[in-house]
């Protein structure tokens, strides 16, 4: 298997396919509170074994979701991080065991983001987005209309996918006319990217001055009170979710507080 | 030759199987086109030919050479893949370095170079470009650059997938003619396609799939006068076809698609007729 393939099997990990799963089905305003609790958390504790247990939390979501063996993409493409932040760690002495609980924080924060884009959609991601009253005050202020913000951020996690498939085709363009990309010493490698890099960043550009004109057709951004057709409600489940984050966040909290042993050593 | 053998194929997003133990066979100096729907997997198929995609089971052989174990720099020297859009290939400043590109890529030498940029420039009448660059060109020529782009270095076998989409219909006709001209010159040219009154008027073997399966196979009026194997890659007949399909209960045959043989077969009855008269 080529290794560009590798590369961007990668951003499996972190893509989105609709799926009707608990996991999937879950607010994603309750299911963004959940990934800020295991972020806060795996902040304020070097401990190993809360780190692990942050770990193993994500564990019956990612089987819930069936999105396990594409979770194993994203954690493939962290394994070369994760191993500088190990021996990074080991080499400034400060010991195997928070080496180790170092790099265990970094793969609960990718799971957790991998976690998170694998089930939310884009589509209610943005409605979340769009009901947070800081965005739309922001975006009616840079950009002159409430739901602007929101939707660029939407727009843009939604292409991800598509430019994934275009930088795969150029990369297959190109290697049909002889393009080797990991051939030379490191200064030939990166000027191998440059058929790359430009076809995709013109197809790029391309592609959102289209879109900016399919939206203008279309009346975007409308008026102010502009409505949706899909709202979003909270179910039993995630005021269950919420209730779990909110109370592990109280009680870390608490614990970070009262027991400075368990504290960042800055 | 190429020979496909038993090839199945899944992509990592795991939404089953592409290709499902296609197989097929290329010779040397043929004129295929692969058929089918969107999603069919010809795109798939065309690229496990010069080994971008490697078969989950299976394999395929660019004259007995396995593409699991090749390079597909080496096997691109024999077989040329012209990709569907030439936006995803351009990126030079010139037409001329555009076209040179692969063969500094492919290890030629810089006499063999300059020589074979200015036959393809010409061959493709793209000389008077050859010092402007590929963006500033229409659709039709960016298209033409890009197949310059791979014709460049003369691979035994040129794939050109979806060759005929944005093009109208003087420029088709202009690449027809240009095929057809390239087949009789001993390349083989295998077309990815669902244009079928492309492949009508070309007359190539067709191959036909439908849900990474070969659905069909044999000469164009055979397969695209077959209304049954047509329905099952989900295409329609060509317009000949149909009118003779409508005109067999006056003793036509079937298997017309081309205007050629439809204007033989019209013109042989029409000149019976006025000799009964």
């Amino acid at each position: 298997m080529s290794r560009s393939f590798v590369t961007l099997r990668s951003l499996e990990g972190f893509k989105f396919y609709g799926r009707k799963t608990i996991v999937h089905n879950l607010d994603p305003r309750a299911k963004a509170l959940f990934i800020t609790t295991v972020f806060v958390v795996s902040l304020l504790f070097t401990n190993l074994y809360v780190l692990l247990g942050l770990l193993i939390v994500h564990v019956p979501f990612l089987l819930a979701a069936g999105v396990l063996r594409r979770w194993v993409y994203s954690i493939r493409a962290g394994a070369l991080l994760a191993g500088i932040i190990f021996f990074a760690n080991l080499l400034t002495g400060s010991g195997v065991l928070p080496a180790l609980a170092l790099t265990v924080r970094f793969l609960v924060l990718l799971t957790t983001f991998s976690l998170f884009f694998m089930t939310t959609s884009p589509d209610d991601l943005g409605l979340a987005l769009d009901r947070v009253g800081l965005v739309r005050w922001l975006s009616r202020r840079w950009l002159g209309f409430p739901n602007a913000l929101s939707f660029t951020f939407t727009t843009a996690v939604r292409l991800v996918p598509t430019l994934a498939v275009d930088a795969q085709t150029v990369i297959d363009a190109q290697r049909s006319r002889g393009l080797e990309l990991d051939k030379g010493n490191i200064l030939r490698r990166i000027r191998n990217y440059v058929p790359i890099l430009i076809p995709l960043l013109l197809v790029a550009i391309r592609r959102s001055l289209e879109l900016a004109e399919a939206l203008e057709a279309r009346g975007f951004p409308g008026r102010e009170d502009r409505t949706s057709l899909y709202e979003l409600r909270f179910k039993a489940s995630d005021y269950l979710l919420v209730l779990g984050s909110s109370t592990v966040l109280a009680v870390s909290m608490w614990i970070f507080v009262i027991h400075p042993v368990l504290r960042l050593p800055f | 030759m190429i020979l496909v053998e038993d090839v199945s194929f899944e992509y990592p997003s795991g939404r089953g199987e592409a290709l499902s133990g296609v197989s097929v066979k290329f010779e040397p100096g043929e004129f295929v086109a692969v058929m089918g729907e969107n999603g069919a997997g010809k795109t798939t198929l065309a690229k496990h030919l010069n080994g971008l995609l490697r078969p989950s089971s299976g394999r395929v052989l660019v004259d007995e050479e396995d593409t699991r174990r090749t390079s597909v720099a080496r096997l691109a020297r024999k077989v040329g893949l012209v990709f569907q859009n030439p936006d995803h290939l351009l990126f030079s400043e010139t037409v001329r370095a555009e076209v040179a590109f692969a063969l500094h890529n492919l290890g030629y030498a810089g006499k063999t170079i300059e020589n074979q940029v200015e036959k393809t420039l010409g061959s493709l009448d793209l000389t008077r470009y050859a010092d402007v660059s590929p963006f500033l060109l229409s659709g039709g020529e960016r298209k033409r650059v890009a197949l310059a782009a791979v014709l460049a270095w003369e691979p035994e076998y040129l794939i050109l997938d979806e060759p005929t989409i944005g093009q109208d219909y003087l420029q088709k006709e202009r690449l027809r003619n240009f095929i057809v001209q390239l087949n009789s010159q001993g390349k083989a040219v295998i077309i990815i396609t669902h244009d079928v009154e492309f492949v009508a008027e070309a007359k190539p073997r067709v191959v036909l799939l439908s849900k990474g399966r070969v659905v069909g196979e044999g000469p164009a009026d055979r397969v695209l006068s077959d209304a049954d194997k047509v329905a099952s890659a989900s295409l329609v007949k060509p317009q000949i076809a149909k009118l003779f399909d409508q005109l067999s209960r006056f003793g036509f045959p079937r298997d017309v698609v081309d205007v050629h043989r439809a204007k033989q077969l019209l013109e042989d009855r029409l000149r019976e007729v006025s000799v009964h008269v």
